[in-house]
């Protein structure tokens, strides 16, 4: 075997071992540290309790804003906080690694935004550790995979657009535009933000998990209304201003648009710019560029989601039970945790609950 | 003319022959798996030392079951890392022979043993692929595995339609490396036993075989191998071929440790049995390393990444923490290679 040896390699750099050795002397001490702060940084006499939570990826502003908020609150409720997430989204392996870590490390909780199904097994695992496991931001496929799930009411968002539109338009007939995030395939928030907005404007839905089979034509609470389409925008810009062009060529007369998220909403508003027409916009997600939007007037209202108070919340439930508390309950009527929504408008109406946009640039999420 | 200048050019340092440190040089010449055998037991005393939970018999049994895909996927990268090739198609394969199995046996039907044999098959051909693509066309292995790599991954995304399965509607044939046995907590993984044959099978025909000898040599110099007799093109060919076959069985390893069988499971494969491979003191200029040396860096990756993690260490820093390690590696090995033959 050393016979390769002989044929020696070309001339080799100088580099000094001692370099190498010192750099792992400083990696193994840097670990220690680590370990000591970590520890000894709990608050007085109660231990503390370790928490993981695991999103689909490190980068997507709505997990980083997650990220930070339960980074930012850990403290609180004495947590020993473990960011984790998978590589990117679709890395399954990323987020089991991290959940068996958490078992390892003796954790009492999970927080998880889990990527598919393929970590079901996995979550089971923990829980079978004794490890309380909740869902954030969208429920597991099947649901009862977790202790929980903490995420927004997306058709009660969606009811706060419709009821704020409908006092809005104060009476007059509304001529309305629906701009739905997919038309090739149905997802939960797609249709209970549709559905919502539409329930709030009290309007008859039909089927209540069914896009665009209303009536055409009918009243609302406050007079008679037109549905002019129902266009998927993808919940981007550019899909938001072609599904509005669309919807502008069917009707000129469009005076109400409802729009799936904030993307939507920029896009949308561009192309009645274009036409040179004006409609009042609602839309969904309170992100900071959403609630910005407010303020200068492109969006009329928006119902604010709060993904850090998903973390945060979860956070201080495990706590909570790990210090031998009571287990959080799915809110009434839900079969998951309510984390909450509020609308975002400089123009409030009465008998509709609203912050203003300044108050919704404090809450908002992302940048 | 290399032979000769690296002496002069540390000539100042290697005066006096016999001092400690290069005793230390000697010993590691001789068996560059030392050193990183080193690191992980200074890794292992460091996390003992700093969280209670690493060293307990569970723990270890996690760090086994996680380092199981990884250091398969090694075996296949040291192989054609010794040829002074490289490999960057190695997690691509893996997923295309793992797309394969689950699909066959779930939409099609079959029985599990066909399935994961026409899925092994599949990573076999892969492989051969890119050995006659290295060896008739004489592209670098970089630039063949960099192509081979996008065409694989396209490939099990248009098999797939990008749909994951999940492992629990697979039969158990294709589940079973992922059941465990164990004495109390501490639990490992048929996979792992896969692993361990794959290495002491692999271990052997590398040491004793006049095929294992031909894999160094042809790494060391090609041409001048080629020149005494060893048909290197086969070689090559033998190697890259041996590799899709180990990479199919690491996707067998992976579906019973996934529970779903994702067309993008572990996005940083490639660069993760690189890593490995290098850690563990295999020189990327061919012909000299052991497979055993792999086994050690899959280790330590997984080790620094288990223990960072139970340290509560947010896992930005594991990532650094191997970026660090790997170039220590290299740095040693370089070190090594100064010595006097």
């Amino acid at each position: 075997m050393h016979i390769r040896q002989i044929i020696a390699a070309p001339a080799t750099r100088r580099i000094v071992a001692s370099a190498g050795i010192v750099g792992l002397a400083l990696t193994a001490s840097a670990c220690n540290r680590a370990s000591s702060s970590d520890s000894g940084g709990g608050g007085g006499g109660e231990a503390a309790v370790g928490v993981t939570l695991i999103t689909k990826d490190s980068t997507n502003p709505f997990f980083v804003a997650m990220q930070k908020g339960a980074k930012a609150d850990a403290g609180k409720n004495n947590v020993k906080l473990t960011i984790a997430s998978g590589k990117q989204e679709g890395d399954d392996q990323g987020q089991i690694t991290a959940i068996e870590d958490a078992i390892a490390r003796g954790d009492k909780g999970i927080l998880i935004t889990p990527m598919s199904t393929g970590v079901n097994a996995a979550i089971k695992k923990a829980r079978d550790a004794g490890l309380y496991v909740i869902a954030l931001d969208t429920p597991p496929d099947p649901a009862d995979t977790v202790d929980i799930t903490f995420a927004t009411d997306n058709r009660a968002a969606g009811k706060l657009d419709g009821q704020w539109a409908a006092k809005t338009m104060a009476g007059k007939p509304a001529v309305i535009a629906m701009l739905d995030l997919f038309d090739d395939k149905i997802v939960s928030v797609d249709y209970n933000r549709d559905q919502g907005f539409l329930e709030g404007m009290g309007i008859d839905v039909a089927d209540p998990k069914k896009n665009g089979d209303e009536a055409k034509t009918g009243t609302y609470s406050g007079g008679d209304y037109t549905i002019v389409c129902n266009e998927a925008g993808n919940g981007a810009e550019d899909g938001g201003r072609s599904a509005m062009e669309k919807c502008l060529a069917k009707n000129p007369g469009i005076n109400l648009v409802y729009t799936i998220n904030e993307p939507t909403a920029v896009g949308a508003n561009a192309a009645l710019e274009a036409a040179g027409k004006k409609a009042t916009i609602v839309s969904v997600d309170g992100g900071c560029a959403g609630v910005a939007s407010v303020k200068s007037g492109v969006i009329g209202a928006t119902a604010q989601q709060y993904p850090l108070k998903m973390a945060t919340l979860g956070m201080e439930a495990i706590a909570k039970i790990a210090r031998g508390g009571e287990k959080p309950k799915p809110t009434e009527g839900l079969d998951f945790f309510d984390t909450g929504v509020a609308l975002v408008t400089d123009k409030p109406v009465d008998g509709v609950e609203s912050i203003d946009s300044t108050k919704g640039a404090d809450l908002c999420w992302g940048n | 003319m290399s032979a000769s200048s690296a002496p002069s050019a540390a000539a100042e340092f290697s005066r006096r022959r016999q001092t400690p440190l290069q005793q230390v040089q000697h010993q590691l010449h001789g068996r560059p798996w030392l050193s990183p055998l080193f690191l992980l037991l200074v890794a292992f005393l460091a996390f003992f030392i700093s969280t209670p939970t690493f060293l307990t018999p569970s723990s270890m049994g996690i760090l086994l079951q996680q380092t199981a895909v990884v250091a398969a996927l090694g075996v296949g990268q040291t192989l054609i890392i010794l040829t002074a090739g490289i490999d960057l198609s190695v997690g691509a394969v893996m997923v295309l022979s793992m797309m394969v199995m689950a699909s066959l046996a779930q939409d099609g039907g079959m029985p599990g043993v066909l399935a994961l044999v026409i899925g092994v098959i599949f990573a076999t051909v892969a492989g051969l692929l890119n050995g006659l693509l290295v060896t008739r066309i004489n592209l670098p292995p970089f630039i063949v595995t960099l192509g081979t790599l996008s065409i694989f991954t396209a490939i099990a995304l248009l098999y797939s339609g990008g749909a994951s399965i999940q492992a629990s509607h697979l039969p158990r044939l294709l589940n079973v490396l992922g059941e465990g046995f164990g004495i109390g907590e501490f639990r490992l993984t048929w996979g792992i036993v896969v692993v361990v044959i794959i290495y002491a099978v692999m271990a052997f025909v590398l040491s004793q075989t006049a095929w294992g000898r031909y894999v160094y040599a042809v790494g060391d110099d090609a041409e001048s191998a080629r020149l005494s007799g060893v048909p290197s093109r086969r070689i090559l060919l033998g190697v890259y071929t041996v590799a899709g076959l180990i990479y199919g069985i690491a996707a067998w390893i992976l579906i019973g440790r996934a529970g779903a069988a994702t067309p993008n499971a572990i996005p940083d494969a490639n660069l993760a049995s690189i890593t490995a491979v290098v850690i563990g003191g295999t020189s990327l200029f061919g012909g000299r390393g052991r497979l055993i040396g792999t086994l050690i860096g899959a280790l330590i990756v997984q080790t620094f990444a288990f223990g960072l993690s139970q340290l509560g260490v947010d896992q930005q820093w594991r990532v650094l923490a191997t970026g660090v390690l790997v170039i220590i590696a290299v740095a040693i090995d370089q070190w090594i290679r100064k010595v006097k033959a």
